[in-house]
């Protein structure tokens, strides 16, 4: 699906809902803002006054703490005002639609709601309702996606390995109710990736998946071959309806990132996982906690992404071409 | 059309500049330039004053006034003050003075660092079309410009000045 909802007529991001359909350049426009956020987070006062007087609600609802937290941080470095809203405690428990929520929300003069929610689409839902100068940033939507966790794997990935165009990338597990591996591939065969590999037992590949450019595997030592970089992903019982795997010591035994087998992997592999880890399950704390695991430095990274995405869509639509004097 | 102007020898008057910052040194100053043109020129005074301590630089695109009218440069460079400029006698640089607004942009940035016992501003260029009360105490070379008129200078080697038009 291709969404021009996410850039005004000079190809400005408005909204950030999905991967697919990004142009290269706006991608790495993030990434390149980004680096200099960094700089931001590491210094004494961790803060720039960007958004001040900008009004932020991070709408959740489906439960999260990384991704909202690091949302949060970004949002306060950035000097905006930021509000956190879980769904178990507000009116949609009583019956309030969704759009109802907004409109609320909005009439409290809110700038910019990140959402999260288990329906596929709801980020674009709420974007098509409200008024141009509110923005939207998808944190995520049922299986759909998950693009700013795609854009800071990717963060993650050029400043650990480089340019895109020489690496190998396997995504390994519950490709099926996976919002993050669908962003991740978009963003990998947008950034130009040599090979993306999608891993994980039959019934965890969604069918036809070939067409997103991936090559599917099922047995994890032949696919790890050559990698570059192994994306781990969680496994998602809670959205599984129905026996898709044998048993938890199976999936580990098959499907574990265990130490001997990231070793079928290229010796400078990075290992990654967007988290929360289901240890012994998906992967194995030796690697988890391990040399070649940069999960940490993703965390760390997710908070600068977040700045420059939210800075990007919030920045004022007047041509770049306005003469700045000094 | 792009004009370069040959109005300003560059590298005289970065040279009177660096002598009039010499009564400067007795207090350990640290230099700092702003990106880009004020980098340019801060290499240079640096590099003439015989500065021991390296050159921070900084990068105002996230301190500017004009954020929510034309949004964030995505070629953005990375602000970097190496030293502590707790307490420290600080020459900020810029390659042009017009409104006043970069510099307090500047200034702002700089406070969320530390804070310095003192700053002086030095500018290659003063032009006039100042909307804020700041001055630099050093100034290569006054510069008075029609509105339409914009000057900026390119880098970083050869530095070059060119005036451009703008058709209004």
């Amino acid at each position: 699906m291709r969404d021009d909802l996410q850039l005004d007529g000079q190809g400005r991001l408005r909204h950030l809902l999905t991967i697919e359909g990004l142009p290269r350049q706006t991608l790495l426009d993030i990434l390149n803002t980004a680096e200099s956020f960094i700089s931001v987070g590491e210094r004494e006062i961790k803060k720039v006054p960007l958004l001040r007087g900008k009004t932020v609600v991070n709408l959740f609802f489906e439960s999260s703490t990384r991704t909202r937290t690091t949302f949060e941080i970004a949002g306060k470095r950035l000097s905006a005002d930021v509000i956190n809203l879980a769904v178990a405690q507000s009116s949609t428990t009583k019956g309030e639609t969704v759009l109802d929520t907004i409109d609320n929300l909005e009439a409290m003069h809110t700038d910019l709601f990140v959402v999260r929610h288990a329906q596929s689409g709801a980020a674009h839902l709420i974007a098509r309702h409200v008024p141009p100068h509110v923005h939207i940033i998808n944190a995520g939507d049922g299986r759909h996606a998950h693009p700013t966790q795609a854009l800071l794997d990717m963060f993650t990935i050029r400043r650990h390995k480089g340019a895109f165009e020489n690496l190998r990338f396997a995504i390994v597990g519950d490709i099926l109710h996976s919002r993050v591996a669908r962003s991740q591939i978009h963003a990998l065969t947008t950034l130009g990736a040599a090979e993306v590999r999608v891993i994980g037992p039959q019934t965890l590949l969604p069918t036809a998946i070939e067409r997103l450019g991936v090559h599917p595997c099922t047995d994890l030592r032949a696919g790890l071959e050559d990698i570059d970089v192994i994306m781990m992903l969680r496994l998602q019982r809670e959205r599984m309806t129905g026996a898709l795997i044998p048993s938890e010591q199976e999936y580990f035994n098959l499907y574990g990132l265990t130490q001997d087998k990231l070793e079928c992997a290229k010796p400078d592999a990075i290992v990654m996982h967007p988290g929360p880890m289901n240890r012994g399950l998906e992967i194995d704390s030796a690697v988890a906690d391990g040399p070649q695991s940069v999960i940490l430095p993703q965390v760390t990274y997710g908070i600068a992404v977040r700045m420059a995405i939210m800075a990007l869509i919030m920045g004022g639509a007047e041509t770049a071409t306005a003469r700045r004097p000094a | 059309m792009p004009q370069t102007t040959d109005v300003v020898d560059i590298d005289a008057t970065i040279a009177y500049m660096a002598d009039e910052l010499r009564p400067f040194l007795p207090k350990n100053p640290l230099m700092i330039g702003i990106h880009t043109g004020g980098v340019w020129v801060a290499e240079r005074l640096h590099k003439l004053l015989e500065l021991t301590e390296p050159l921070g630089t900084l990068d105002i695109s996230f301190y500017r006034d004009d954020f929510t009218r034309v949004g964030v440069n995505p070629t953005v460079k990375t602000s970097q003050l190496p030293v502590n400029i707790e307490d420290r006698h600080v020459i900020l640089v810029d390659d042009v003075l017009q409104t006043g607004r970069t510099i307090r942009a500047g200034l702002n940035e700089i406070f969320d660092y530390g804070r310095p016992a003192s700053v002086v501003l030095a500018v290659l260029l003063n032009r006039d079309g100042r909307e804020l009360p700041i001055e630099a105490a050093i100034v290569g070379h006054h510069l008075r410009l029609k509105k339409n008129q914009h000057i900026k200078l390119f880098g970083p080697d050869p530095l070059k000045l060119e005036i451009q038009e703008a058709h209004t």
